[in-house]
Formats: C-alpha cells, structure tokens, sequence
C-alpha cells in the first residue's frame, strides 16, 4: 500500500438544503488500490462520490486529491485534475451517440488519444462497439452502465470513481465488468473507488472497504476482514435471504 | 404562376432572416431552458450597430465598395451584439440560475425593455433611414428577384452551415450538446457550464445580427422598436419548429416568412399576422412540440 493517500476526505458533512446528508465523513483512497464503499439506500454513499466531485460542495471538512484541497473547486475544475466518475444512474447523455458519449469522456485532451483509447474501451465491452452509432437514450441500461464507465475511462483518469456500476445489470455481466475493473488495476494501477449495494462482489474485489450508514462511516478494513466481520454479514451480506 | 413564384422568393427571404433570429431563441431554450424574451431587441441592436457603422465608415470614406461595406457592417454588428448579450447573460440571468423559473423570464422581459427604451433615448424614436446599399434586380420573365434577396439568402445558407457545423461536428458543439442534456453531468466530465451557456449566447447574438444587419439592407429603415414584432415572429417560428430543435428554428422561420407573404399577396396584408399566428396555434393542437420538436419524455 502506498503510503501517500491520494484521496483524502477528512470530516466532509454535506447538506441538501437543510438536511444533513453527510456527518463527517473520513475516507482515504491510495493510490492504485481499489477502495469500495457499502451501505444502505440512503446512507449517503452517492452523495459522497458527488462531494467529492465537488457537485455538491461539502459545507465543512476537507477533500485532498493528489496533496491538494480540492474542497471549492468547481466541478469541471475537479475533472480536468482527473477524477472521472461514473454517476449514480449512468447520466448518458441520451441524444448522443454512443461514440460521442464516448468523446465527452476524452475531452480532456481534446481528442488527443482518442482513437486508442476507444479502441480499448470496444476491447473492453464489445457490445459498444457494435452500437457506436446509436443513441445513448436508446441502449439497455446494461449498455448504458457499460458506456457510463467507458466514458469515465476515456478521460484517463487518476481516480475512477464508480457508483453502482452492477445496478440492473445481469449477473454475468456484472462479472465481467468487475473483471475488467480488476484488470485495469492490476495493469495500469488504476486506482478505483466505488460504491456498492452488491456488497459480497464489491468485497472480495476491494484491497479495503468503509461501511456507511446515516451519513458516517462505521466500519473499515480490507476487504477481506469485512466479508468475516459478522455484524457486515448481517447487515449487508446476508440481510435478504433470511 | 410568376406571380407565385415571386412571393415564393419574398417569403423565402422574410423566413431567412426569421430563422436567424429564431435559432438564438431556440439554443438559448434548448440549453438552459429559458425563453430569452430580448432577443427580439439584441436584433433590433444589431441593425443599429449595423447602421452607425455604415454612418461612421461613410462619413470617413467615401467610395468603399458595396461588398466591403457590407462585410465590415455584419462583422461590427455581430461583435457589438454578441458583447450585448454575452454581457446580459452575465448579469441579468445567470445570477438567477437555480432560481425559480419564472424569475429569468421576467427579467428577460425587463431587459427587452431597457434595450428597446436604451436605443429610444440614445437614437431617438424616429425611424432612421440607411441609403439604398444594393439596389440591383434582377428579371425572369415577370418575375423580379433582387440582389438583396439573394445575398439575404446566400448569407443565410451559408451561415447556417457554418453553425451546423459547429454545432454537430466540434467539440464546443459537442459540449453545448451535453450542457444541454445533463448539466451536472457535462461538469463532471470538465465541460465549464457557464462559459459553455455564455458562448451560446453570444452565437444566438451573432446570428441575430446577421439578421439585423439583412433587416436594415432589405427595409432601408432601422427603429428602437424593431426588435418587438420580428422578435414575436421568430419566437413563434421556434415554437412552431419545436423549440430547442435548430433545423427546427430554421423551417419554422422558412414557413412563416412563406405565409406571411403569400397571404398578403392572396389575401388581406392586414391578417397576415393573424394566418401566421393561427397557424402556430393550429400546429401546436396536433403537436404540441412542434413540427421537429420531441417530447419531454426520455428513457432513462
């Protein structure tokens, strides 16, 4: 594990108007690890993934990305630091073609390296490829997710942030797109930081986890020590199947 | 017949300058979601600022060419008008974004009037004549087409490519596309949102000065309130379209240039305005979004 955290978010509380969806937060990401967050609907774990983006902004505590605040750096700021993320609800943007989806992810670099990273990308989920031309609004939502995390990863970025990334998705695909993030860890030292309601998949996956609930991480530990943990198991684990 | 056809090119004409308008309506909705009710008057402040130029260029030089004249009448136009808008798109409605929504369109309201009561005062409330620029015709049998006319259309065309082209084909347009879309979204992939909804502002002003600019050639008149009826029209030219959609904006603006001047040649040119509104509330009972418009609804 390396030693300097890439990812600092240090007692992050975040608002909705008056109510408090974030309590004071503290999570480290380092670098080229993956770090899973799990939790309840409703704990605050899409909030913090948007906090972090700086959409919305945290109202006290700190985000640090690669040594520096990022905490009132406007979004698209936070962006061209590379932190890419893949959005709770996929956000495709429908009246585009997948291949220019694709070509909002690489804007960064104005197209620099577009030609091979999409090659990558088609290498990497097949089925875009054969759907480039088509709408983003007319996939399925396992395209959608595919293409959602595709677009991130055109951006190339230094932090992927992946929020649900199984949500609605068949559980081979599901597999396949866990695969695919392990391998860009293990090859490019990706660092990854997601969020999770699959948490047996996100666990075994992770080099360490936090667990969330209300607003607060509660637990933390590799990822491993949490799948053992009883109370994880029986809150996250083996809840529904009695 | 001829004479058919010579409202045909008259309307066509009237529906260009429309459509130049109505796309500055149509983006500005498209990608913030506001009716830019002054619009109509950065039109009329283009024909200005196209006539001042003419004024001050004239009283230097004497004996510049027509065609040059015209280039540099439409370049400080544009210039001028887009510094206008990108200007009121700064104070006047960005600080009311995420506002409720009726607060932008009143304002935008307020703004048409300070722009049209601004000229009314600086330039005084007569109408203010420019010397015919081009005054070349041309005949096809009984049919007369002028030069006017046709460089209205030309510029128009090509004009419209250059935007589409934009548009669809560079990344800026590929930006204002995803603004468009999902704002939140566009930002977390490093589009700058507002700089993205100042430039479409400033492009709706361009456009709109191309049209002022055309205006002024083709009347020989510009007035303080200019702005409010061509305004209106290329409002409704939009909503006929299907607002937010550009080819929309440019076939609504073909369509009521065409009915304008066909019922003032086949009926009374005290209804035109009537058949052209008639028609907008005919379209939008069968279709409510417009000829090219589309629903709301998105699959998500």
């Amino acid at each position: 594990m390396a030693d300097e955290a890439l990812l600092k978010v240090q007692g992050v509380e975040t608002y909705y108007g008056n109510i408090r969806a974030l309590a004071g937060v503290d999570v480290e990401v380092h670098k080229g690890e993956i770090v899973s967050l799990i939790g309840a609907n409703g704990a605050g774990k899409s909030t913090l993934m948007m906090t972090i983006c700086g959409s919305p902004q945290a109202r006290t505590g700190q985000v640090i990305f690669d040594g520096e605040d990022i905490t009132k750096v406007p979004t698209h700021l936070i962006a061209r630091r590379r932190i890419a993320q893949s959005p709770e609800g996929r956000r495709i943007f429908p009246r585009m073609t997948v291949l220019e989806n694709l070509q909002m992810g690489a804007n960064l670099d104005n197209l620099k390296y577009f030609k091979e990273d999409v090659e990558k990308i088609f290498t990497l989920f097949p089925r875009l490829k054969e759907r480039q031309s088509q709408r983003g609004g007319t996939l399925s939502g396992g395209e959608q997710q595919m293409l959602s995390i595709g677009r991130a990863l055109m951006a190339r970025p230094k932090l992927l942030l992946l929020d649900e990334p199984s949500l609605g998705l068949a559980p081979l695909i599901v597999k396949g797109i866990f695969e695919a993030i392990k391998k860009l860890n293990q090859e490019e030292g990706l660092t990854v930081f997601l969020v999770e309601q699959n948490a047996f998949a996100a666990l075994r996956l992770s080099d360490r986890a936090y667990v969330m609930v209300n607003g607060k991480v509660t637990m933390t530990g590799s990822g491993r020590e949490l799948l053992a943990n009883p109370e994880v198991r029986a809150a996250y684990l083996e809840g529904g199947r009695h | 017949m001829e004479y058919f056809i010579q409202q045909l090119a008259n309307g066509l004409t009237l529906g260009s300058i429309y459509g130049l308008i109505a796309i500055g309506y149509t983006m500005v909705y498209g990608i913030i979601g506001m009716i830019n009710f002054a619009h109509g008057d950065i039109f009329m402040l283009g024909g200005f600022a196209a006539l001042i130029v003419f004024l001050i260029v004239t009283s230097f030089f004497a004996g510049v060419p027509v065609a040059l004249m015209l280039l540099i009448m439409l370049v400080v136009a544009m210039l001028m008008t887009s510094l206008w808008n990108w200007t009121i798109e700064r104070v006047a409605y960005r600080p009311l974004r995420g506002s409720f929504r009726l607060a932008p369109l009143i304002t935008a309201i307020g703004m048409s009037i300070v722009l049209s009561n601004f000229i009314q005062v600086t330039q005084g409330p007569r109408n203010k004549p420019i010397p015919a620029l081009v005054s070349d015709v041309y005949h096809f049998g009984a049919i007369t087409i002028s030069l006017k006319q046709i460089i209205i259309v030309v510029v128009t065309a090509v004009l419209l490519t250059i935007f589409w082209y934009i548009v669809n084909k560079t990344p800026l347009g590929r930006a204002q596309r995803a603004t468009e879309q999902d704002r939140k979204m566009a930002a977390l992939l490093g589009v700058d949102v507002d700089r993205t909804i100042s430039i479409t502002f400033v492009m709706g002003a361009a456009l709109a000065a191309v049209a002022g600019t055309m205006y002024l050639m083709y009347y020989g008149v510009a007035s303080f309130n200019d702005g409010f009826i061509p305004g209106v029209k290329a409002f409704t030219a939009a909503v006929l379209g299907g607002i937010g959609s550009l080819p929309g904006a440019v076939l609504g603006g073909l369509l009521i240039g065409l009915i304008e001047s066909l019922w003032s040649a086949y009926f009374t040119i005290a209804y035109k305005d009537v058949a052209t509104f008639a028609l907008l509330a005919f379209v939008l009972i069968f279709k409510p979004t417009g000829i090219l418009g589309r629903p709301e609804v998105e699959k998500v």
